[in-house]
């Protein structure tokens, strides 16, 4: 995690730029707070009877909400404070149960900057599981274009996520 | 909450439908929750000066936006519950579309949530398909977007999520190829 101070300029990334991997092994706790976190209160992210028998999957899974917030962590891991997420995209490929160790892995498809003088990067992310991508996101991000820029700074028409 | 006739969707393109407020302000308690549930240390949520300095104050994690909308598991007096999609059961119901998948999930990041604020949402129609043949089966794949104002009515976030419906193939012999 950056330091406020230490914050990623649009002008440090190009496309290719690789985001630092995330490794995180997953125990029911991550499942359950997770889905507790989220208010997330459906019976096969708490309860691996339920999850087996009525999901057919062989334990509770990480519901889609936490996995929203671990993306996001994954990416402000790499901006620092200063990168605002514009909008992100996720396909549920697989479920991520306890044992799993789960993988997160980033890489920058496109950057630019908009009508608004507004800079961003646009980002491809995958979470695996023993190498099979169990969700993936498509992200663009908005970064400071110097040390004076702050993309939070920007409202209303100035804001075109 | 009404089902959702073939007749019926060009007229509820486009209309915002089922405004819906959250049951409790954003609240910094569930911000320190759900970062811990993550381990994000992103001091905009842990230190005062830090979001005081680039956010003007504290704010919400922008993934958070749909928490605050998830209803307590019980309420004193409380019958029935609105559901989160209410559009996509409609579809389900008037097109006589026992199963349904959501292929995927798109969220747009506007003004930040703040602790305090009180938000409001509204369902949106934006498209349903002519009817195709997957690998799950014949139904209409849909679009609903959920617009997410807070209580001075600034955008805050727009959820897009992609849905199909459809029945099931009655039998292995009555399968059509499809993607």
């Amino acid at each position: 995690m950056r330091a406020a101070a230490d914050r990623l300029l649009a002008g440090d990334v190009t496309v290719g730029t690789r985001l630092p991997d995330l490794s995180y092994p997953v125990t029911a706790t991550t499942v359950v707070l997770g889905a507790l976190a989220a208010r997330d209160w459906r019976p096969m992210h708490h309860d691996k009877d339920f999850a087996v028998e009525r999901n057919g999957t062989r334990d509770i899974f990480l519901n889609t909400p936490n996995q929203a917030a671990w993306f996001e962590r994954f990416v402000t891991d790499w901006t620092g404070p200063f990168g605002r997420l514009q909008r992100m995209t996720f396909r549920m490929l697989g479920s991520i149960f306890p044992g799993d160790t789960m993988v997160f892995r980033g890489e920058v498809t496109d950057t630019g900057v908009d009508e608004t003088g507004c800079a961003w990067a646009a980002l491809d992310i995958a979470v695996s599981v023993d190498g099979d991508a169990k969700t993936t996101c498509t992200a663009r991000v908005a970064l400071p274009l110097s040390a004076d820029d702050n993309p939070w700074d920007r409202r209303g028409d100035r804001w075109r996520p | 909450m009404s089902a959702i006739g073939v007749a019926d969707i060009d007229g509820l393109i486009g209309v915002e439908q089922y405004e819906e407020a959250g049951e409790f302000p954003v609240e910094q308690g569930y911000i320190w929750t759900t970062c811990a549930s993550v381990e994000n240390g992103n001091p905009l949520f842990w230190d005062e000066q830090v979001a005081e300095q680039v956010t003007a104050g504290p704010i919400a994690p922008p993934t958070m936006v749909s928490v605050w909308f998830r209803p307590h598991h019980w309420s004193p007096g409380r019958t029935t519950q609105g559901l989160p999609l209410q559009i996509h059961f409609d579809l389900k119901e008037g097109l006589g579309l026992p199963e349904a998948v959501m292929s995927d999930n798109t969220i747009v990041f506007h003004e930040p949530v703040r602790p305090g604020d009180r938000l409001v949402t509204r369902q949106i129609l934006r498209s349903v398909s002519d009817e195709k043949t997957t690998r799950l089966g014949t139904g209409r794949f849909w679009v609903i977007d959920v617009v997410y104002r807070n209580q001075r009515g600034d955008l805050v976030a727009v959820e897009s999520y992609t849905g199909f419906g459809y029945r099931r193939p009655e039998a292995a012999g009555d399968r059509e190829s499809g993607s």
